[in-house]
């Protein structure tokens, strides 16, 4: 009797991690994917643990060693301060990696609490956040970014917490797109019988909310947001490379590249901007990558159900 | 039996204004259901049953929707008048409701434990570990074992005489004074119907619950119920205990309804047709609304709307062939 009801308590919890399992199995079958997992994986250990091994971590100056090619001792050459390439990579990679993450974890927030919001109260509600949205939307993002940049130049925010500040700012202009989504997958939601029944149960509406129609729209929401961390690291690196988003000495990958924004550096040290840049383009692809094998993995059993 | 009274609805209108015009889908109903008592109602499909539930337990959208008239009175409490708060208060404490579709009344991606826990949270404010014990039993109530896994599982991987068994745990879970059904039985295949209907018959009794249980279904009526109300086209034509609706039904509709079958304890799929169409609840005139399928149909019939009146002690018809009877005595 004992034996059974442990083994029945391990069949439940077999079944219920089922679903997620499904999608991994799908995931994994899909080589693109994987390609871009195993990369971001490497990108990641490489820059978050690399600079331990570096005997040029924290940005030492070097006035002797400036403009090196890349050599033995610097395998990607050193910058106009003798600073070594290759750790900078890596350092730039952590605060990129970061504003990329971070911004999508803010505009994931943001973007299903107000779509959330909008789908369910509607009225009034639904109009100020939509509205809202539909202008975020019509205004082109990049221009928008600069002018909020140039703004918040103004208020000299120290170098290193302007990486915060880029954040809050791609997030701001990052909601409105998935909140859209997030709105109508609650529209549709909200009328499945189901929901009347939570109705007739006089669950409160943080109930009907969070415990009931969350949980729907959590595969929307991996897909959304892994597919924005790419997006964000783009233009983070866009508003770094124009000197409006993290500044030197704090290093980025956009920062990086615009060190070579002379012509001279662009043609004769191309170890300056060659290793930020397929950084950004390889991490970008690989994000795109996982991003659209995660939306196939998942698809079919949202069909299913 | 009526001082005991949980439920009284009083002359209920319900219409729904659409762009079409004012659907007059409930239209003066009264009935009352005391402790204990199970009341059912009848009708076709379209009749306004399923409106008359969903006024009770405020479930009205609105718009379209809007409970024009009327009274409905839970233990003396005022419904039509209540604030939200209350509404949510009673809403799956008092008074559940239960409905037609198992399968779509769950939601997919959560667990059985999950749903069944949740009016538990809400409303008797139980802990997470007594709200899943108490989840147990009431899965053990309904008659499912196997209660652990069924407990962790979800929807999809149960059926549906079992789902529609965890909507009953549901609608229990908080001891509701009235349960309203709503064809709890017309997903289910027929030998699933009549053990669903007994497990309803036997937790009724037991908790001497009250049941409003809506269904198209004589055989069903016969099986439980005390009190019948007929709706025909949003009205009651008739109602009375379930003795004399099928002993000796008085409204030619009623009689229509039975004539293939007035057998009590015997069960039958689907009513007797009757020749003819619902009129349409738009434009309804000032007439029987049963005048064009009727057989014994006359000519005052045709020109104004028959008023409830009492044919028995607790048995109303609405129908002019008795208003002469009543007046001759
Ligand atoms: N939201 C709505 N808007 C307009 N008309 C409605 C709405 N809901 C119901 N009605 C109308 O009210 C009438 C009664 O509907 P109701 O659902 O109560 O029927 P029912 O007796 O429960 O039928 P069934 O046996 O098919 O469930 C129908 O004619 C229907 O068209
Ligand atoms: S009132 Fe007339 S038409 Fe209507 S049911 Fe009675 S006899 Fe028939
Ligand atoms: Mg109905």
């Amino acid at each position: 009797m004992e034996e059974t009801t442990v083994q029945t308590e391990h069949m439940a919890k077999y079944r219920k991690s089922n679903l997620w399992k499904q999608v991994f199995r799908r995931l994994v079958k899909n080589k693109m994917a994987m390609t871009g997992l195993g990369f971001l994986i490497f990108i990641f250990v490489f820059c978050m643990i690399g600079p331990f091994f570096s005997p040029y971590a924290n940005g030492g100056v070097d006035a002797i060693n400036i403009n090196q090619p890349p050599s033995a001792e610097h395998w990607l050459g050193t910058d106009a301060l003798g600073r070594d390439v290759l750790t900078r990579l890596m350092e730039a990679g952590r605060i990129s990696l970061t504003v990329g993450l971070g911004a999508m974890v803010m505009s994931v927030f943001i973007g299903t609490l107000l779509g959330v919001l909008a789908g369910f109260y509607q009225g009034i509600v639904d109009q100020i956040i939509m509205r809202t949205a539909d202008v975020l939307m019509t205004i082109p993002g990049l221009p928008l970014l600069f002018i909020m940049a140039a703004v918040m130049s103004e208020w000299k925010v120290p170098a290193e917490n302007r990486l915060y500040i880029v954040m809050v700012m791609l997030s701001i202009v990052g909601w409105s797109g998935l909140a859209r989504l997030v709105r109508s997958q609650i529209l549709s939601l909200r009328e499945r019988e189901y929901m009347h029944a939570t109705e007739s149960l006089g669950l409160r509406d943080r109930r009907k909310l969070f415990v009931h129609l969350l949980p729907n729209i959590v595969p929307l929401l991996i897909v959304v947001g892994t597919l924005s961390v790419g997006g964000a690291i783009l233009s983070e690196s866009v508003l770094s490379y124009f000197g409006l988003g993290v500044v030197p000495p704090t290093a980025s990958w956009g920062n990086m590249i615009n060190a070579a924004n002379s012509l001279i550096d662009f043609q004769n040290r191309p170890w300056l901007w060659i290793p930020p840049g397929v950084a950004i383009f390889l991490t970008v692809i690989s994000i795109n990558l996982l991003g659209d094998g995660l939306r196939d993995a998942i698809d079919p059993k949202m069909k299913s159900r | 039996m009526s001082d005991n009274t949980i439920l009284d609805v009083k002359k209920l209108s319900t219409h729904f204004f659409t762009e079409n015009g004012v659907v007059k889908a409930v239209n003066d109903v009264s009935f009352s259901v005391s402790e204990g008592q199970t009341v059912c109602i009848v009708g076709e499909s379209g009749c306004g049953k399923s409106v008359t539930a969903m006024s009770i337990m405020r479930l009205i959208e609105d718009p379209p929707g809007k409970i024009v008239d009327g009274e409905i009175l839970f233990q003396d409490k005022d419904l039509i008048h209540a604030s939200k708060k209350d509404l949510r208060r009673l809403r799956g404490n008092d008074i559940s409701m239960i409905f037609q579709e198992p399968m779509s009344s769950l939601n997919p991606v959560l667990t059985i434990g999950e749903q069944i826990t949740e009016p538990l949270f809400e409303h008797r404010l139980l802990t997470k570990k007594q709200a899943k014990q108490e989840a147990i039993k009431l899965i053990e109530l309904v008659g499912i074992g196997r209660s652990n896994e069924i407990f962790h599982s979800y929807p999809h991987q149960l059926s549906g005489g079992m789902l529609q068994r965890i909507m009953i745990a549901i609608a229990l879970s908080c001891d509701p004074l009235l349960l309203i059904a709503d064809e709890p039985t017309t997903a289910l295949d027929v030998t699933i119907q009549a053990q669903i209907l007994e497990l309803l018959k036997e937790i009724k009794e037991e908790r001497n619950m009250s049941m409003l249980l809506i269904t198209h279904d004589l055989g069903v009526v016969a099986e439980v119920a005390d009190y019948v109300v007929v709706m025909y086209a949003g009205k009651v034509i008739e109602q009375g205990s379930v003795l004399d609706i099928f002993k000796d039904p008085k409204h030619p509709y009623t009689q229509g309804l039975l004539q293939s079958k007035p057998v009590l304890n015997q069960r039958k799929k689907r009513l007797y047709s009757i020749p003819g169409q619902v009129p349409n609840l738009i434009d309804l005139k000032p007439s029987c609304y049963f005048y064009d399928r009727c057989e014994h149909r006359m000519s005052i019939c045709g020109g104004s709307i028959p008023e409830k009146m009492e044919v028995d002690d607790n048995h109303q018809v609405a129908c002019w062939l008795y208003e002469k009877e009543e007046v001759r005595t």
